[in-house]
């Protein structure tokens, strides 16, 4: 193999602008929290803000109509891209926004939360943007690490410090069963880069078994970072423990590197041996829908019930993914996005709702919040019945538009389980509503929250409600940048 | 101004006022609500006109989408608007009349505490039904048709805390889900054989549906358009309270007046003739629903006409005095003469919603007494609302040259020139349709502005003409009764104002007619040749003789004629049947279904059974959660071992 000269061009580095300036911002908002010490807290959640919007305009700015490929093929900019990375700067700022008084409140509001963010959005961007396994492990690597730490980051919370060594040591055996697929894909095709591992499986070159060996792998490593059942043990425990303003940042931005991983890889990589991974993902989509909304049912923690209807709704994004053609993706796509913007709003309103010494997670703290502060509770409705998929809210669309992908490949039984699974899904999320619009009021509580964030959450709510009366612009959306 | 741009603003301006008046109430407070719900309505109207005005002027007609709601299996479901003659003209009427109502509105709802609320849903009605004017398909057809329904519904119940109240919207509501059930499984008809939603697209293929049949009982086909057209018009009449659907419309006027005039008579009522002139199209081709059409609006227009004859309430005569006015209409349509139909629905309105208003009028000087036996008298009390009250009654009846003169004649003449089936029995009961409207419009004037005053001393000292607010959309309202006839007859009706609009068979009665009209003023002249002016006469003399020369004798004729009496004083036992036969049939039948079928099958099997066990399941399940570590990992551990023992297996 010739030695290439390692010269770079501004033109070679511009599609990954966006990237750099995280990262430098990143550093910069490091510097100014260890030199500002406490004084500079509300100066460093501002920046931190300020980077998520800078990024998002580079991201803008730099994004092309087309497919270019950079850094000797490692690293590549496309519109789906661009869309997801955009999605993912908004969830962390929506993130950052409503875990601002919480935070505050129990004085958690340190340098190293907005920090080990921030590289967590570097991770997320990695990934949407990996052109290589190599790429796409490091920025796996990149978030995990900052989600590991901020989970643990209460440092004095023993339970979140014990969810957050399950979730480092589970990921670390995720992680291995990921890279050794990746190593039997390169024994396989001599190759790191998802085109080259693309063009060979579309040769037949490689070789059956080592092909199917390796894309067990693969499949597990991705599940796991979706929370698909049997590797979604991590997820209710880690959603639990976590400190809820995490919760929500663990539930949200890397909901869309999940699928940003499974397009790289399964879609783009792998969609010629779409026969090999189809059924395991059917297996595992089943289950997810299954296990999640049936363990939703018992539970009496609205953030581990939340947890376990995000391992559902992760069986319903697969349902897109493995019709295994450009509507199906185009289904998982809009899926993928409009689950990240309601389960955004339901930890924003458990948030908005918390106080100090008062966490607002049982499910009995919602009675009769219609009562106290009827417009959130009309917020939470919207949620329930979007995550519920109950028209006219954006989540019947979502649902639709998988469970139609899925007819189209002919997996009629696979629908009517999805079907059925929604229904019995339907169960635990009204009930939701009927504590908040039915029961007596238990719990008393003061809004006590900033205008801005008060605002920004009716937003989010009534995003559910008019992407689901006017879903016109989003799909199109999803089908300009996956054609 | 482009055209879309103007007709978005036309239809959401009422809806953000609705949403504002409704939502917003407790903070902008009732004049916020009046003034906001004022502005929304007359930005309607100012755009409506402006868009009138062009159509006069020749613009060209305006067809176009303006939004994918979404597409299902090819069939596109957009919000677009059609904007013609015929759309531009109703546009008018209704923002028209809507305005006039709304600031009436503020009078007579004056003390009511739900006076915000009021707002709201008046707003959100002329919202729906601008949309239901001007949607350019069959969808959007149906959600404006549905948003009447509901503020209608919403709007008879505003005093939720009567009894009657609530019996009323019910019956209004539940009846007219009769007909909006054979409405949408017209359209569902419509979408199978047409492929499409859109107006011009499914006029264009009509000939699809021609030569095809149905079979809606064994061994009888129909022909598919007959079926549309039939299902589509006993949608039409719910709406617009045909026989035998027509039972709701009386009891509607539990709801407040400014309702009544809005809803009850002006707009929503003629939702269903509206539909019927603009599908047109498609109703040319089916001779049997034509049929169908003219036979049913001929009785209701003589049969509801009688009913106004017994009735005290004044509001009450007056409601079946637009059930008959409504069959008319129907008969015009049914006659193949739709731009008639057209043109009493736009007199009608005008003249109906005055006398309306006027009665409203009455109603707050006499603090809310609406029984026309403890009248009387009151021309000198309320002389704007006598004598706007008596314009109204002049065009009701068709006194020679006020606007309900030239569109209740067409009618009759085009029934008499008609070759649809039936036409014959219908011109016969319009033209005795004219006495009876004559005699019972004047039995109202009579008992109410003339004669002795039957009022308490209480009453009697504090009756005083009403606001101005009130008073003002009175005149607004005279001036088109007398006029608008007069003016527009020509071009609407005989001119060249709905070509394209509106179907128009070579041979139809309209173009008969047409051939034979030189003016409005020959017009009067040729009417004076023929019955309908001398039965109008006939009525009011006779309503003179019996309610003011002899006032005893009314009852001496009910006493004669007992089993007549009682035949009209219980409406032609059409409630009695409802509620005694059908309801209870019903009541049965689903008494049966749920104790069966419901509590034992479904709900102890199926409903509670399943939730039982998925509970079992839930509970079961929760435990594979132990918190472990280990445990974790080893059910990731044996997933991985189960998909690669099942890929070995496979390969």
């Amino acid at each position: 193999m010739d030695v290439m000269p390692m010269i770079l061009t501004m033109a070679d580095v511009m599609p990954a602008a966006a990237e750099i300036f995280v990262a430098a911002a990143a550093c910069v908002l490091l510097l100014v929290d260890a030199l500002g010490g406490g004084r500079a807290r509300g100066l460093a959640f501002v920046l931190a803000i300020a980077a998520l919007a800078g990024a998002a305009w580079v991201s803008s700015t730099v994004g092309t109509d087309g497919r270019t490929v950079i850094l000797w093929g490692h690293f590549v900019a496309d519109p789906m891209g661009t869309v997801l990375k955009l999605f993912s700067y908004g969830a962390a700022a929506l993130t950052l926004l409503y875990s601002r008084e919480y935070l505050e409140r129990r004085d958690l509001l340190k340098g190293e939360y907005l920090v080990l963010a921030l590289c967590a959005v570097l991770g997320i961007q990695v990934i949407v943007s990996a052109g290589s396994f190599l790429s796409l492990y490091l920025g796996i690597e990149i978030m995990s690490l900052s989600l590991y730490a901020m989970v643990a980051f209460d440092r004095d919370d023993g339970v979140a410090a014990e969810s957050a060594m399950k979730y480092f040591v589970l990921g670390a055996i995720a992680s291995g069963a990921l890279l050794y697929g990746i190593s039997i894909l390169y024994g396989v095709t001599g190759t790191f880069l998802i085109d080259g591992v693309a063009f060979a499986v579309a040769q037949g070159r490689a070789p059956d078994i080592g092909l199917l060996l390796g894309i067990a792998f693969i499949v597990v490593g991705v599940a796991f970072k979706f929370g698909a059942v049997p590797f979604h043990m991590w997820l209710p425990d880690v959603y639990h423990g976590a400190p809820t303003p995490v919760t929500l940042f663990v539930g949200s931005a890397p909901k869309i590197a999940s699928f940003a991983l499974a397009m790289r890889v399964l879609a783009e990589g792998l969609g010629g041996a779409l026969d090999a991974w189809q059924d395991m993902l059917v297996v595992l989509a089943a289950l997810s829908m299954a296990v999640g909304n049936l363990v939703a049912i018992a539970q009496t923690n609205i953030k581990r019930m939340l947890a376990y209807s995000t391992i559902s709704h992760v069986g319903f994004i697969l349902l897109g993914i493995l019709a295994g053609n450009a509507a199906g993706y185009r289904a998982a796509l809009f899926y993928t996005l409009t689950y990240v913007i309601m389960t955004t709003a339901a930890f924003g309103v458990v948030l908005w709702y918390s106080r100090k010494g008062f966490e607002a997670d049982a499910l009995d703290d919602y009675k009769g919040l219609n009562r106290r502060h009827p417009w959130f509770a009309f917020v939470m409705l919207l949620v329930m019945f979007g995550l519920a998929g109950v028209p006219p809210t954006v989540g019947f669309w979502a649902k639709l538009q998988v469970i139609a992908a899925v007819l189209d490949v002919r997996l009629t039984w696979l629908a009517a389980f999805a079907v059925l699974m929604s229904v019995i899904g339907a169960y635990y999320y009204l009930r939701v509503v009927k504590l908040m619009y039915f029961d007596e009021p238990v719990t008393a509580g003061q809004d006590e929250s900033r205008f801005a964030v008060r605002l920004v959450l009716s937003l989010n709510g009534l995003a559910i409600l008019a992407l689901g009366l006017f879903p016109g612009y989003l799909l199109r959306l999803c089908e300009q940048v996956l054609r | 101004m482009d055209f879309a741009a103007v007709c978005l603003m036309i239809v959401l301006a009422p809806l953000a006022a609705a949403l504002v008046a409704g939502l917003g109430g407790r903070y902008v407070g009732r004049a916020g609500a009046h003034t906001v719900c004022i502005a929304g309505v007359a930005i309607s109207f100012a755009g409506s006109a402006w868009i009138l005005a062009r159509m006069l002027g020749g613009a060209a007609v305006f067809n176009e989408n303006v939004y994918t709601w979404g597409v299902s299996d090819g069939l596109a479901m957009n919000i677009g608007f059609l904007v013609d003659r015929l759309s531009a003209l109703m546009m008018t009427v209704v923002s028209f009349v809507s305005l006039a109502v709304h600031v009436y509105t503020i009078g007579y709802m004056r003390d009511d505490p739900g006076y915000a609320r009021f707002f709201a849903y008046i707003s959100l009605f002329t919202f729906a039904m601008l949309m239901l004017v001007m949607s350019n398909n069959f969808l959007q057809l149906f959600f404006g048709w549905e948003g009447v329904g509901l503020v209608s519904y919403l709007l008879i119940g505003f005093w939720y805390k009567r009894p009657t109240a609530i019996f009323a919207n019910y019956k209004a509501f539940i009846v007219n889900r009769i007909g909006d059930f054979a409405f949408i499984v017209a359209i569902a008809i419509i979408a199978a054989y047409m492929s499409s939603l859109d107006y011009t697209e499914v006029f264009q293929r009509i000939p699809r549906a021609i030569g095809h049949d149905l079979f809606l009982t064994p061994g009888e086909p129909s022909k598919v358009i007959t079926v549309i057209c039939v299902g589509l018009f006993i949608g039409a009449m719910g709406k617009s309270a045909q026989v035998p659907l027509h039972v709701w419309l009386p009891d509607s006027m539990e709801g407040p007046t400014p309702i009544s005039a809005l809803i009850h008579a002006a707009t929503m009522v003629t939702a269903g003739i509206f539909m019927v002139a603009r599908l047109s199209p498609l109703f040319e081709m089916s001779p049997d629903a034509l049929h169908f059409i003219v036979v049913i609006g001929a009785t209701t227009a003589l049969f509801m006409g009688l009913l106004g004859l017994v009735n005290n309430d004044i509001k009450r005569v007056v409601a079946y005095s637009t059930l008959s006015q409504l069959g008319y209409m129907t008969a015009a349509l049914g006659a193949g003469a739709y731009g008639a139909g057209i043109f009493h629905l736009m007199t009608h309105a005008f003249f109906k919603a005055l006398l309306f208003l006027a009665a409203g009028s009455v109603i707050i000087a006499m603090h809310h007494e609406q029984d026309m036996r403890r009248m009387g008298g009151l021309r000198k009390y309320l002389p704007v609302t006598y004598w706007t009250c008596l314009v109204g009654a002049l065009a009701l009846i068709g006194f020679p040259g006020l606007s309900g003169f030239f569109s209740k004649d067409i009618i009759i003449e085009a029934l008499h020139h008609s070759r649809t089936e039936g036409a014959g029995y219908a011109y016969w009961c319009a033209l005795i349709g004219v006495f009876v409207t004559a005699l019972y419009s004047f039995r109202l004037v009579f008992m109410t502005f003339h004669g002795r005053e039957r009022m308490d001393e209480h009453t009697r000292e504090h009756l005083h003409e009403s606001p101005w607010v009130v008073t003002a959309p009175l005149i607004a309202l005279a001036i088109p009764s007398i006029a608008i006839g007069w003016l527009t007859v020509g071009p609407v009706v005989f001119g060249d104002f709905f070509a394209g609009a509106l179907a128009q068979a070579p041979d139809g009665p309209i173009v008969v007619l047409g051939e034979e009209f030189h003016g409005p003023a020959a017009f009067m002249l040729h009417a004076f040749g023929s019955p309908a002016v001398y039965l109008a006469l006939a009525g009011v003399v006779a309503a003179w003789y019996l309610y003011l020369k002899r006032p005893e004798l009314p009852d001496r004729i009910a006493a004669r004629f007992s089993r007549t009496y009682r035949l009209l004083v219980n409406k032609y036992y059409f409630d009695w049947f409802n509620e005694n036969v059908v309801a209870a049939g019903v009541r049965n039948f689903g008494t049966s279904l749920w104790k069966r079928g419901d509590e034992t099958v479904i709900d102890g099997w199926l409903v509670n059974g399943s939730a039982r066990a998925v509970a079992a399941l839930s509970a079961a399940v929760r435990h594979v959660q132990s918190g472990y570590l280990y445990h974790y990992a080893f059910a990731m551990i044996i997933g991985l071992s189960l998909l690669l023992g099942w890929l070995l297996l496979r390969s």
